[in-house]
């Protein structure tokens, strides 16, 4: 059986910079994996090459044993390739539920969307359940949170049924309360989806035993389990870019 | 914050959605007021200038589709209107004309039909022209520009520009099109004197049961899920795509649909107001109806007729009263909307609503 993802070899130049340089790049079906790295490691771009927002100077991406380069955005997600963005962009004048329901129904033929909604679909209301919106589901997507709005991000994606998720920071500027529960979020998901997540926060990857992936400078650095990377020298030497024993102390510690 | 934190029951239906019969119920009240009692009171000229004001709110509902709703500001809505008009005039110079030619080509020294006008004899043919070359005109320039991603002021910029170089071609073709002076001297629609108090009346509650219909048609397309796209493609088109919907699509579609509508104004248009010519459909007027729709209020569809109309009489009566001072009120009212009600006449109808609402 084929992996679901692989990045072949690819390299993206912008204006002669090397945001990525010849990185291969495989995950399974089922995994949950991390990708981690300091900023400008190229781990965004490289989320943006496999759902189609950067086009690859070389190399190749094939999604289930098919490449995929040739593909546009909207196409990829017909394939199954969900993502969340780094700075969460939910719909501010549609309700959460009309969120939802948007990013449930993009299988439907376009003829049939001049019908209006009816009540509440499975898979919107699994994603309601889930990312726990169910309250704020009339309400206007605008008036939510930061994190709620990360969480209706991840709930949308839910709801799209990818088969393929990549999440962009989903932590990043939210509480520690707000962490926790985006950390429950992530395990349910996890179970029954192929999930790639960026983060640089390894407490926040400690709890889950899978794959690290350590991007640097454009190259893959090092590929392994949380405890294996941790203890990687050339980790604790590149990783935030702080001095060595700050981030041993950090990785370690 | 916290009671989101908590995962609610599965069976506690999260979500109810009251219906709200305020709307249909102001549309049924606009309707009697517009199918039965201005027809009442008004007299025939009064009435022939409404049903003008109608044929500008087709337009500016297409326009509250494409830009209220889309975000696409199209501002050559006068090349589909147009478009619209000429073929329904091409029908009625023919019709009128019978086995000769019409006078305008006369005069420019015509002397064969061109074969561009011979099948617009067929009152089916011309009906049907009114809808598909606007359409397939509007449908061909999305395709071209929406999947190359050409949006805002670009869009803007683009339709502006057709809708001069459609005036250019028009006042160029005299022999063909009737130049600067179009398409004009009817006497008959189909088989009764346009002039006749009678026809014009017809012609009246045509356009306002046309415009009706072609409101709920908007609204109900608004209301769809198709609408909810519409809106997401206009706040953040970027997001769509990774939504697995192809924004062009959207976008296309849309576009088409109020260049049809503007083409049904425009053949409207022509028996009531007896011409159409490039002056009517250039650059200028197509910017008048976007202001009309920005002071009605493009967010909602109402506001976009509501613009229409009000605009149209207020051009009627500064014009009448004050013929130098209209061009410089409509600049000032629309400065006035976009820098302090963004939202037009329908927002701050609808905030003194909400004020109301919370004091009660």
């Amino acid at each position: 059986m084929t992996a679901l993802l692989e990045v072949r070899d690819v390299s993206v130049v912008f204006d002669g910079f090397r945001a990525l340089d010849g990185v291969n790049f495989t995950v399974d079906h089922g995994e949950l994996r991390f990708l981690i790295g300091p900023n400008g490691a190229g781990k965004t771009t490289l989320i943006d090459i496999i759902t189609g927002l950067t086009k690859p100077t070389t190399g190749t991406v094939s999604f289930d044993g098919a490449v995929v380069n040739g593909k546009r955005e909207h196409q990829r997600v017909r394939l199954g390739i969900g993502r969340t963005f780094q700075t969460s962009v939910v719909f501010e004048e549609l309700t959460v539920l009309e969120n939802l329901d948007l990013a449930a129904s993009f299988r439907k033929p376009l003829a049939s969307l001049l019908a209006r909604r009816k009540g509440i679909t499975e898979k919107v209301a699994q994603a309601l359940e889930t990312t726990g919106l169910g309250e704020l589901a009339q309400k206007k997507a605008g008036v939510l949170s930061h994190g709620q709005r990360q969480w209706l991000e991840i709930g949308m994606l839910i709801a799209q049924g990818p088969r393929l998720l990549l999440l962009d920071e989903p932590v990043a500027g939210m509480s520690s309360e707000e962490r926790v529960r985006t950390g429950d979020l992530l395990t349910e998901i996890a179970r029954d989806h192929t999930v790639i997540v960026i983060e640089h926060d390894m407490d926040f990857l400690r709890r889950y035993a899978s794959t690290v992936t350590v991007l640097h400078e454009g190259k893959l650095l090092i590929e392994g389990s949380v405890d294996e990377v941790r203890a990687d020298p050339r980790v604790q030497e590149v990783y935030l870019g702080r001095a060595r024993e700050e981030a041993a102390h950090d990785v370690v510690g | 914050m916290t009671a989101t934190l908590e995962k609610p029951p599965v069976t506690e239906a999260p979500v109810k959605e009251p219906r709200d019969w305020r709307g249909p119920a102001l549309f049924a009240l606009v309707a009697v007021i517009g199918l039965v009692v201005m027809p009442l009171v008004l007299e025939p000229f009064r009435l022939g200038l409404l049903a003008k004001y109608l044929t500008y709110a087709i337009v500016a509902l297409g326009i509250g589709l494409a830009w209220g709703q889309g975000g696409m500001l199209t501002l050559g809505q006068g090349v589909f209107f147009g478009l619209g008009g000429y073929a329904m005039g091409m029908h009625l110079k023919l019709n009128d004309a019978g086995d000769g030619l019409p006078d305008f080509m006369v005069w420019s020294g015509v002397e064969t039909l061109p074969a561009l006008w011979e099948p617009f004899r067929n009152p089916v043919f011309a009906i049907a022209m009114v809808v598909v070359v606007p359409g397939a005109i509007a449908w061909l320039l999305g395709t071209l520009v929406f999947r190359q991603r050409v949006r805002g002021a670009y869009f803007a910029i683009l339709t502006q520009a057709l809708a001069a170089a459609m005036v250019i071609l028009l006042v160029g073709q005299q022999g063909l099109t009737g130049g600067t002076n179009g398409l004009t001297n009817f006497f008959e629609f189909f088989g009764q004197d346009v002039a006749a108090d009678s026809t014009q009346r017809g012609l009246y509650f045509t356009v306002a049961i046309v415009l009706g219909v072609l409101f709920l048609g908007a609204w109900q397309l608004q209301r769809s899920r198709f609408g909810r796209l519409l809106l997401a493609v206009r706040d953040g088109e970027d997001r769509v795509r990774f939504l697995g919907y192809n924004p062009a699509t959207v976008k296309t579609i849309t576009f088409t649909l109020s260049a049809v509508m503007a083409g049904i104004a425009g053949a409207l248009f022509v028996p009531i107001v007896g011409i159409i010519s490039p002056a009517l459909l250039g650059v200028v007027p197509s910017l008048e109806l976007v202001v009309a729709v920005a002071i009605g209020g493009r967010f909602a569809l109402a506001g976009a007729v509501l613009g229409a109309v009000l605009m149209g009489y207020a051009k009627t009566y500064f014009s009448e009263e004050l013929p130098d001072a209209w061009l410089y009120l409509q600049g000032a009212l629309f400065i006035l909307v976009i820098g302090l009600a963004p939202k037009g006449i329908i927002g701050i109808i609808s905030s003194l609503r909400r004020r109301k609402e919370a004091a009660a």
